[in-house]
């Protein structure tokens, strides 16, 4: 594709994207209880660009707001704030993205039969005109993603988590996208078949020119995918940049905490750091920095002012008042 | 390996079978395996290989028509297969503590984290009220929950996800059980909880002396936590060893392959290692070794003849490639 000429420019620019949820107790609690309405800012401030041809991962903890911002980027939330820009794709418009879900058992409709189901996306963006054109699209990407055309008769049930994994993927491509979010999409996959199908997205990345927003809070599986890695805590992103540069020196004491926690089944029994703490919750987030109270380092200026994001001479991006360049 | 000392549990060749409308599904099939005093033996395996049955079947937690068709279950010098529902219950959290995946679903929301624990205790050690309760604390402490006399007032959803494993934790060692079956500990918490929770399974088993025998699908908590590891395939024991050697030099092709397709931290690649296929189901597992359709080494004897556990220097394998020879 002529997508992958074109690397320097980015396919997706995110800039200072804000969400925020109205979490307040029903109006009448409110009223006899004296609460004050809540709100609960799920992604505040976050800019990032995916380059085109690609792959820009988000990782980070539970509640940290990464499967938000995949939700923001596919149009299911509204943002509050901040803007989305698409890059044109080969025809000119904006590149259009599609979606492949965590869980493979929920995400696909159990009444239907598997060749309804990948076919629903064509019908809806009349992408083909007559029945047998949408049947022969289908027998063709259910051999892009490793099934045989007999597959489309049967029912999710019939197949195991990786091979309803492999049908969530034959369905977002069905849409002939040019970009696909990947909301942890294979955290609910044993090893061996995670295996699988990530060599697949790979193979599929290579042959359509696909960009890909990848989210994973497995770290391994993230270098494996990734050019850019964006790290997320409570919100914000506190250090982005080139995989092979954040993983030999992370900046951020969080990007550092995450490395270490990770276990290597090349050293057993290592002696690891535990660190201490856990995410406090996003409905009081504290002062200054976000991570302060669990940070190592941290000084009083980091319980009392926000961070700046600071651009680094290898192009990382850190939000770190105690980061040094060189 | 200190043989010396009288294994807490040993597993002799059992069998678990499920009747059903298709016939009959042999869920774990002449499993054999001992774990000692202080030692954490790991289970892995796909999901449906049988690491969860294996846990279920030794506390008598199998669902009906499920039942142990064959083999002996020997907790210390008892037999325990074979008791009645009332005789497992006393054994049940006095002599085996559980650990459950969701710690959200294994404690009552009903009641204060203190009665729970004082519950147990009082049920299986015959305490007085204010001994329990000062047990209950000194647990709570044990398992490094801060300020434990305010915490043992609170009910379970002022604990956040971490600190609730830390509870169930406590409840699985309230009676100082023998051993201790933790299935998935883990896997609902995220990766730095993740490190908490496992360094604190391993200290408090090595202080207090205690087996444990952790079922998960994750070889990084493996080779972080486990002493021993035994490798489940469609229920079948396929490979039992040493941590290192098993993570260092696995004999299996199964577990080869299983090793090779986990991502590396080091040398990214451009390409994973991946095993073809899906493993076969539990009603129609096919003649002779269960991994052969997907093994890229099989011979016909591994198509004819099923492997049975070979033993070799510390570990043991069932594949004949170790046999010495040809398959």
């Amino acid at each position: 594709m002529t997508a992958m000429t074109a690397q320097k420019t980015s396919a997706l620019a995110v800039s200072r994207l804000v969400k925020t949820f109205d979490v307040s107790a029903p109006w009448l609690n409110r009223v006899v209880e004296r609460k004050p309405r809540q709100f609960l800012q799920a992604v505040s401030d976050i800019s990032f660009d995916v380059p085109m041809g690609g792959c820009l991962s988000l990782v980070g903890e539970s509640g940290c707001g990464k499967s938000t911002v995949a939700r923001l980027v596919t149009g299911l939330y509204k943002p509050n704030g901040g803007e989305m820009r698409f890059a044109p794709g080969h025809d000119g418009k904006p590149l259009s993205a599609q979606m492949i879900f965590q869980d493979p058992y929920a995400s696909l409709n159990p009444r239907w039969r598997v060749k309804n189901i990948i076919a629903e996306p064509i019908r809806e963006l009349k992408l083909r005109k007559t029945r047998a054109e949408i049947d022969d699209r289908v027998t063709e990407l259910l051999k892009t993603v490793g099934l045989s055309a007999s597959d489309g008769d049967k029912f999710p049930h019939e197949f195991s988590g990786g091979q309803r994994q492999r049908i969530s993927i034959a369905r977002a491509l069905a849409g002939e996208p040019e970009f696909l979010v990947c909301d942890e999409p294979t955290s609910a996959l044993d090893v061996s078949v995670q295996a699988q199908v990530l060599n697949l997205m790979r193979r599929l990345q290579d042959q359509f020119g696909l960009t890909f927003l990848f989210i994973s809070h497995d770290m391994s599986v993230v270098r494996h995918m990734s050019d850019r890695i964006a790290v997320m805590y409570l919100g914000r992103i506190v250090e982005e940049g080139e995989t092979e540069a954040l993983f030999a020196r992370p900046r951020h004491p969080y990007t550092q905490l995450l490395l270490q926690t990770i276990p290597n089944i090349e050293k057993p029994h290592r002696d690891r750091v535990v660190a201490a703490g856990e995410v406090p919750s996003p409905l009081k987030p504290p002062s200054g920095c976000p991570f302060h109270p669990r940070c190592p380092i941290a000084t009083a200026r980091c319980s009392a002012e926000l961070p700046e994001v600071r651009t680094f001479s290898s192009g990382t991006r850190v939000a770190c008042h105690l980061a040094e360049d060189p | 390996m200190a043989e010396a000392q009288q294994a807490v549990l040993e597993v002799r060749s059992l069998k678990v079978e499920f009747p059903g409308r298709r016939g009959v599904a042999t869920a774990l099939s002449d499993v054999s395996l001992s774990i000692s005093p202080g030692e954490i033996l790991g289970v892995v395996g796909e999901s449906g290989a049988g690491k969860s049955m294996t846990g279920l079947a030794i506390q008598g937690l199998l669902e009906r028509p499920g039942h142990i068709a064959e083999g002996e279950i020997w907790l210390a010098d008892r037999r325990i297969d074979n008791l009645g529902d009332s005789e497992m219950e006393k054994i049940r959290g006095r002599e085996i503590g559980a650990i459950f995946q969701d710690p959200l679903t294994s404690l009552n929301p009903l009641f204060t984290v203190g009665a729970q624990l004082t519950e147990t205790i009082r049920q299986h050690l015959g305490m007085s009220k204010a001994e329990a309760r000062a047990r209950a604390i000194s647990l709570l402490k044990d398992v490094g929950i801060p300020s434990p006399e305010e915490r043992v007032n609170q009910y379970p959803h002022q604990f956040s996800g971490g600190m609730r494993q830390r509870v169930v934790i406590a409840l699985a060692l309230a009676a100082s059980p023998k051993l201790i079956i933790a299935d998935e500990p883990t896997t609902a918490l995220d990766v730095s909880i993740q490190a908490q929770i496992t360094s604190l399974l391993r200290k408090l088993c090595k202080e207090k002396g205690t087996a444990v025998m952790l079922v998960t699908h994750d070889m990084g908590v493996i080779a972080e936590t486990a002493d021993r590891v035994a490798v489940l395939y469609a229920g079948r024991l396929i490979e039992i060893g040493p941590v290192e050697q098993l993570l260092r030099a696995p004999q299996h092709p199964y577990t080869r392959g299983l090793m090779a397709s986990i991502p590396a931290l080091g040398a990214r690649v451009e390409r994973l290692n991946q095993i073809d296929g899906s493993m076969p189901r539990l009603d129609a597992i096919p003649p002779g070794c269960a991994f052969n359709p997907r093994c890229k080494e099989a011979g016909p004897r591994c198509i004819r003849e099923q492997p049975g556990l070979m033993p070799d220097g510390t570990g043991a394998s069932a594949c004949w490639l170790n046999a010495g020879g040809t398959a």
